[in-house]
């Protein structure tokens, strides 16, 4: 099996999120970088695929140099290369076309995102590469199996879960499920020494301009102070949802 | 030009969401001097004509059946479709559904693809629009530079209108896609749950519950206020509650008008997914939670003394309003 795991490169959890003084981009100082969740259950899936029917797991991501920790990081993990491709991943057409190129030079049986970054939440880069390269796809995928060139999965839909099936090369968009929270590897030093020489390419960004760009950023408002209720008195808190926050 | 909405069903019935990108469209194409025209696609049960009720001028039916899971050939009638209606905007919802067939409309029609909007566009050439990022921590205006733009609205951040068209046009028409070589085998519909999604009041609770035995009370609650419930990460995680009631960065980004939390502490990561709810209620034993500072109403007690009152003055005040 000849796995892809799409990564993108997004803030820790923790992040305080603050803008330039211009409120035009992303304040990144002290901001540690990290690999998107999703992504992160998709990779363990990847390496535990490969464990059962052999093969190779890359990972690729569209990024500046400074994303290159974090690939590294996924080779730690257990990935056997790296690619990145050299630009600034500023839109989601932009990103889903070049990650198409890299994929339709290589012969992938799997290709594995994550249902979105937890940054610009874009929630869209899976979608576009199915249809740029008019493979079949399956999005929200909370579980995935595969027996020969078949693969069966679970996915999640609006109001329940829904069980499909699909021919390989294939395209998820993935998150967990796909392996559990308690399952997910994380770097040992052994693979964190070895990270060190593993490939890792670099490749040229083929075109230069999205369909959309980021204009402008704001926070949102703060929020009043909270107003306490004691305990005893939760027919006061109903009366305020009902008569003050009109909410029931 | 005209403004196209996907009037997205599940099981024959048009969803909430549809009305909200509908009276949304319809805003959009007021401010452009266009039209709104809603594509339904399958078999739908209940009488498109409620869709002009919401602004709709023209309503294009496709009684294809596509499989559920078939978003290819989902995207290929809708953007056929809207191709033929000259559109130069198409609205989805921001769903499981919109987000996997609206990129793949907006490559079709060669449009920009915006997600998560929450206001119509403030200017339409080139097209600016708010939308929601970094899970809520912020908003961004995101300008479109192609000519065409495909939008998906964040749930319930429109309020639904009516805007009654007395001169709405139905048309039902054929339209042959190709399927995919992807095949439903099954579904499994959660049994009479409100999805979170769409819930306007949703009930969430985390690890301060002690185990999964003691989820009756929030159910309760949950039913009585037509509530969907959620849970925090690790509840999901221990096995407590579905991986589907998991909220929060790396779980469901919910909106609904009321988010009560009992016994969540308001971590980081969970209020991302929660923040931009109108309303948020915390329950807990400590007064330092985080949860407080992001909370509007807060009750210092124990979850377990607490809920049970509060069931009893919410059937107190359902019986006499
Ligand atoms: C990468 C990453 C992603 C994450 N993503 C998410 C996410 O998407 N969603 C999410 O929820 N978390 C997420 N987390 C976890 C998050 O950091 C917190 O650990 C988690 O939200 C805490 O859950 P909790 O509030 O249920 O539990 P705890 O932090 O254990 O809090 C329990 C609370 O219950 C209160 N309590 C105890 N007993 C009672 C009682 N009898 N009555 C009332 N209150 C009581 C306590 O005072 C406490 O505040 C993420 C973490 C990481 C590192
Ligand atoms: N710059 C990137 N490089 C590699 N993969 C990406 C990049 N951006 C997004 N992806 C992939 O696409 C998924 C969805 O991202 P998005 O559409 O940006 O929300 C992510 O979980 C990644 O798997």
């Amino acid at each position: 099996m000849n796995i892809l795991v799409c990564i993108s490169n997004v803030p820790d959890t923790t992040s305080k999120i603050e803008f330039t003084s211009d409120s035009t981009s992303f304040l990144t100082n002290g901001v540690q970088f990290i690999i998107n969740p999703y992504d992160e259950f998709g990779l363990t899936k990847a390496i535990k695929l490969r464990e059962q029917h052999g093969g190779k797991v890359t990972v690729v991501n569209f990024g500046e140099s400074t994303s290159e920790p974090t690939l590294r990081k996924a080779l730690a993990i257990g990935a056997d290369e790296a690619i990145r491709i050299d630009g600034a991943p500023t839109d989601s057409f932009l990103v889903a076309k070049e990650l198409s190129k890299v994929i339709s030079e290589n012969n992938f049986d799997l290709i594995i995102l994550g249902r979105e970054s937890i940054d610009y939440n874009g929630g869209a880069v899976p979608a576009m590469i199915a249809e740029l390269l008019d493979l079949p796809f399956v999005n929200a995928c909370t579980g995935l199996t595969i027996e020969g060139t078949e693969a069966k999965m679970e996915r999640e839909i609006e109001g329940g879960k829904e069980f499909v099936s699909s021919s390989l090369p294939l395209v998820i968009g993935g998150q967990k499920g796909l392996v559990e929270e308690s399952d997910l590897l994380i770097p040992n030093m052994r693979g964190i020494m070895t990270a060190r020489t593993k490939p890792l390419a670099v490749v040229e960004c083929s075109s230069s301009s999205g369909k959309s760009s980021s204009v402008s950023f704001e926070k949102p408002a703060a929020k009043q102070a909270c107003k306490m209720v004691e305990a005893g008195q939760e027919k006061e808190l109903v009366t305020l949802l009902h008569k003050e926050a009109k909410v029931i | 030009m005209s403004v196209v909405v996907f009037a997205e069903s599940w099981n024959g019935t048009f969803k909430k969401g549809t009305f909200e990108i509908l009276t949304y469209a319809h805003d959009v194409a007021k401010k452009m001097d266009t039209k709104c025209v809603a594509i339904t696609i399958g078999e739908i049960s209940d009488d498109v004509k409620v869709l002009a009720n919401y602004g709709a001028d023209k309503v294009v039916s496709i009684p294809n059946q596509f499989d559920a899971c078939d978003n290819k050939g989902l995207s290929s009638a809708l953007a056929q479709i809207a191709d033929s209606e000259g559109a130069n905007i198409v609205i989805l919802s921001n769903t499981n559904t919109g987000k996997t067939i609206g990129p793949r409309v907006a490559v079709k029609m060669d449009a920009s693809f915006i997600s998560n909007t929450v206001d119509v566009p403030s200017e339409s050439s080139p097209l600016l629009v708010k939308k929601k990022s970094f899970s809520g921590k912020a908003f961004e205006m995101a300008q479109s530079h192609a000519d065409k733009t495909v939008i998906a609205l964040s749930p319930n951040a429109y309020n639904i209108m009516q805007n009654n068209n007395d001169s709405c046009d139905f048309a039902t028409i054929d339209c042959q896609v190709e399927n995919t070589n992807v095949s439903s085998i099954n579904v499994e519909k959660a049994s009479g749950k409100i999805s979170l999604a769409e819930a306007e009041i949703v009930i969430s609770a985390g690890r301060g519950l002690k185990g999964p035995d003691n989820w009756g009370m929030i159910e309760e609650l949950a039913d009585l206020l037509s509530a969907g419930t959620a849970c925090s990460k690790p509840v999901s995680d221990i096995g407590w509650r579905p991986h589907s009631e998991h909220v929060g960065q790396t779980g469901k980004a919910i909106a609904p008008n009321l988010y009560i939390a009992v016994g969540i502490s308001g971590a980081i990561q969970h209020l991302a997914g929660v923040n931009s709810s109108k309303v948020m209620v915390a329950i807990n034993t400590d007064p330092e939670a985080p949860f407080f500072k992001a909370a509007d109403y807060g009750i210092v007690g124990d979850a377990f003394e607490v809920v049970p009152r509060l069931i009893e003055e919410i059937k107190q005040f359902k019986s006499s309003n």
